[in-house]
């Protein structure tokens, strides 16, 4: 644990737009996505920690600004520290952030699936694009505003299209009885007897 | 006299175009038998000579961390079966710790040492599949039959312990579903016993096996630098010669009291990925005999917490407080303060790791799940180029990767 404190004050000592941020576990910081890439080669230079273990976007809602927040794990292979670094992407409708992948090749994929899911561009990333849904995908899945049953999309290659005639349907078990959310939908609503209408007692069977 | 054959100069022939070749390009999977699933990858060929690989993955997406923000932490648990579907329980009990310790939940000793137990026994089974299906890729199907045999009795252990083979389900959030039922560690170390001199005859087919170090020996190489750079873990990292094993530098569930050893490679090619999953085993066995012979006496669960985790079944038939609790558990889900967390456990495969961005309440904000497949296979642009077609595969077999979790 000290080297990464140490490396944490150092780094908020050189950067004043670097501040602490709230964690649980490890010790971790809200970088400015200016100052991003300097403190991570920082980190990775001066402060040993050689791995990037994970890249993830976050999504704060819809209504929140900033909207976007791009997470990234840093791990140390000789003190086996790790330490959280958190960038705020400014612009809510086109998120940003610089890439990562000058500093690690292993940043490449991550950012590809961050920016897969939910929209979020590296600037300076090789190659950006889609990485587990398809290329021309219109949305980006993991989005607050997009349903968990998926929207209805069309398949990718014209030519099965033609001739399967079908295309990615949204799940039918939205709302069924798994998805728990509490607050939001209500659990009685959720239940398959109370959509099934046509067999409560009040409601007669239709045809009969 | 001595016999003379000068060669044209090929360079000059080339630059006539003598010697051009159009570079072919090969869709290789998604359902190649050996690319262990629905990895596919997009090659551009010199002859037989691969110039460009492009991993394509994304065939057995399924979102679960999306599917993990609609559903409460207790139900998710069935959803981390289907990450690395080769070793269940070590998933089972990554995500588990990984909530607790944003509960901030201290878990019973014998938990622990159960949990140990089956992660160690799922890390066999997963190693045995991964040395059968990197044996049938280079031609040497006698060890899949062997390891598969073996597997098969750990399944029997697994479905004595957790009522299903294949996708146990086996952690609750502070705990295990059930105790280890009576006798069962008798068999898990009767068990140890008689696979660890079967392992050696398993390994000795081919440690030693001429077919087997021509395909692997030199094959594949990943240095030391670009194991740490591409964010390797597990076997792959530690063949490159990296001794980081999360279970000894950063312990989880009681990992600090068990004597084992890290094998490491130093070659950082097929071959010493191999050899490093064979030595695994073995430690495998050694933590699991140890966990046996000091296996504490307890609950199986954390009891102190009342938000979290649900009561005992008798106790919700029989009493009002212990069933309002399990109800509330059950709709709600477990409550949970708000803030980060990040877990990586060292699972078969390498780090699989968990970061949980939590509001309060029984539902995950963000469940981001960290791979190790994932990481592992973002090398093979790399090192694919290069090498023959055939040594792709033999490369895709020594990585020992899942789809399952590289898709999430």
């Amino acid at each position: 644990m000290p080297a990464a404190l140490d490396a944490i004050a150092a780094l908020k000592g050189k950067w004043p737009g670097v501040k602490d941020r709230a964690s649980l576990d490890h010790p971790a910081l809200d970088v400015p996505p200016a100052d991003l890439l300097a403190v991570l080669s920082s980190l990775k230079a001066d402060h040993g920690f050689d791995m990037l273990t994970d890249v993830s976007g976050v999504d704060w809602s819809v209504a929140a600004s900033p909207r976007f927040t791009v997470v990234y794990h840093l791990f140390s292979t000789a003190s086996h520290d790790y330490v959280r670094l958190a960038a705020d992407c400014a612009d809510d409708a086109a998120p940003e952030v610089p890439s990562a992948s000058s500093l690690w090749p292993g940043a490449d994929w991550h950012e590809r699936e961050a920016f897969d899911m939910f929209g979020i561009r590296f600037a300076g990333h090789p190659d950006l694009r889609r990485i587990l849904m398809w290329d021309g995908y219109p949305y980006f899945p993991l989005r607050k505003d997009f349903p968990l049953a998926g929207i209805e999309t069309e398949l990718p290659d014209a030519e099965v299209r033609a001739e399967t005639k079908t295309g990615a349907i949204a799940a039918p078990m939205m709302g069924g009885p798994f998805v728990a959310s509490p607050g939001e939908i209500n659990l009685t609503d959720a239940e398959p007897r109370a959509k099934d209408e046509s067999w409560t007692e009040r409601r007669p069977k239709p045809g009969t | 006299m001595p016999v003379e054959h000068t060669f044209p100069d090929s360079a000059a022939r080339n630059a006539q175009g003598e010697f051009e070749t159009e570079k072919m390009s090969l869709s290789m999977g998604p359902s190649h038998p050996s690319t262990h699933g629905v990895l596919r990858l997009q090659m551009e060929l010199d002859g037989e000579v691969v110039t460009k690989a492009d991993p394509v993955i994304g065939y057995l997406h399924r979102g679960d961390e999306k599917i993990a923000e609609n559903m409460t932490y207790n139900q998710f648990v069935p959803y981390t079966d289907r990450l690395d579907y080769l070793a269940p329980l070590a998933n089972n009990m990554a995500y588990a710790i990984a909530v607790e310790k944003l509960a901030k939940l201290e878990v019973p000793a014998r938990c622990q040492a159960i949990r140990v137990i089956t992660a160690e026994m799922a890390r066999i089974s997963a190693h045995l599949l991964g040395l059968g299906a990197f044996g049938i890729d280079v031609g040497a199907w006698t060890v899949f039959l062997y390891s598969f045999t073996e597997r098969e009795k750990l399944y029997k252990l697994f479905e004595e312990l957790t009522g299903a083979r294949f996708t146990t389900s086996y952690s609750r959030i502070g705990g295990v579903a059930r105790d280890v039922p009576a006798g069962w560690t008798d068999r898990v170390v009767a068990f140890c016993d008689q696979f660890l001199p079967l392992l050696e005859e398993v390994l000795d087919l081919l440690t030693r096996n001429k077919i087997f170090t021509d395909r692997t020996v030199g094959v594949g190489v990943i240095s030391k630098e670009d194991a740490i750079a591409y964010g390797l873990t597990g076997p792959n990292l530690r063949a490159s010669g990296v001794p980081l094993d999360l279970r000894k530098d950063r312990p989880y569930s009681g990992y600090e009291q068990y004597d084992f050893d890290v094998a490491i490679g130093s070659h950082g090619d097929g071959y010493d990925r191999y050899l490093v999953r064979g030595e695994e085993m073995r430690q495998s066995v050694r933590i699991i005999k140890q966990a046996i012979a000091r296996f504490p006496e307890g609950k199986w669960y954390a009891e102190d917490a009342k938000r979290i985790i649900a009561p005992p079944k008798d106790k919700i038939l029989t009493s009002m407080e212990e069933l309002i609790q399990n109800f509330m558990i059950v709709t709600e889900g477990p409550q949970m303060p708000a803030g980060e967390v990040y877990f990586e456990a060292e699972n078969p495969k390498g780090a699989l790791g968990f970061y949980i961005v939590s509001k309060g309440g029984g539902v995950p904000w963000r469940l981001k799940i960290r791979a190790p497949s994932f990481c592992n296979l973002s090398i093979l642009p790399k090192i694919c180029v290069g090498a023959m077609v055939s040594d792709v595969v033999s490369i895709l077999g020594s990585l020992d990767f899942v789809m399952g979790e590289c898709d999430r």
